[in-house]
């Protein structure tokens, strides 16, 4: 899995975003990722992987009372997006996420011919 | 364990990495808090008749956040906990940059507030303060005789 920046051809997926901070780790069984996309109901996160790109796209959505006007920002877009390459090895068909308070986490599990494999040695 | 994995990555993502980097070091002595890119990331807006504070700290426990209000400043502090990957000797680190930890932010607030009627909420990872200014403090309209 390796990280790619999003170089899409589609022009209107070129909107400025905000790059989430990702925890990746890696075990025998496969690779957990979590990421911090506060700010963003369920409804507006977006998991996808598509061939082997995983992408993570995120709308934010405050409550901010009618004539706001901000006077300090330092998260100043609107939209979180990080996009991912996936190593072969990794079975995107069962990738599962949890979704609260604003910490996604993904679970990829590596295809079961990838999983370590213990030898048996027969002594004869 | 947080040894950065060979890990086969785009020349662009690693570029991208280190403009961020860069972009987080912005001046070259930042202030000894550390300036911008603190956690929790702090959004502060206001209205006539309100402050507004909104605090980006996801993955938190919001009852053992610390909010108060002395003196005209009002402060944010608590800790986040990232659980351990599954301590299992073989699992790798590849990317690590969730904030975890003891945190703190100060926010100082104008004079007209009313402390009494602050209001604090939690949803989606954003801890969302509402501070009311005073009434006396808020713009009337003065009629001409």
């Amino acid at each position: 899995m390796s990280e790619k920046t999003a170089k899409t051809a589609d022009a209107s997926r070129e909107e400025a975003a905000l790059l989430p901070p990702v925890d990746v780790i890696e075990d025998a069984s496969g690779i957990v990722l979590c990421a911090d996309l506060p700010g963003v109901p369920k409804e507006n996160l977006h998991v996808q992987v598509e061939a082997d790109t995983l992408t993570i796209e995120g709308e934010l959505r405050l409550d901010m009372p009618e004539g706001m006007e901000s006077t300090h920002a330092e998260i100043s877009l609107p939209r979180y997006r990080r996009v991912f390459t996936l190593s072969k090895e990794l079975d995107t068909e069962k990738v599962a996420a949890e979704f609260g308070q604003g910490v996604l986490k993904l679970t990829i599990p590596k295809l079961a011919h990838a999983q370590p494999k213990k030898i048996e040695i027969r002594v004869e | 364990m947080f040894y950065r994995a060979l890990f086969p990555r785009d020349l662009f993502a690693e570029l991208d990495r280190l403009q961020r980097l860069l972009h987080q070091a912005d001046d070259l002595s930042p202030s000894i808090r550390g300036g911008r890119g603190g956690f929790p990331a702090l959004n502060v807006g206001s209205t006539p008749a309100s402050v507004e504070i909104y605090a980006f700290a996801p993955g938190i426990d919001p009852a053992a956040v610390e909010v108060q209000i002395e003196k005209g400043v009002l402060t944010i502090a608590g800790e986040r906990k990232i659980e351990a990957p599954t301590s299992s000797d073989k699992a790798a680190v590849h990317i690590d940059e969730r904030f975890a930890g003891r945190f703190r932010r100060v926010v100082s607030l104008p004079d007209d507030i009313d402390t009494d009627a602050v209001s604090a909420q939690y949803r989606d990872g954003v801890l969302h303060v509402s501070i009311p200014r005073r009434a006396a403090a808020q713009p009337r309209r003065i009629s001409i005789q």
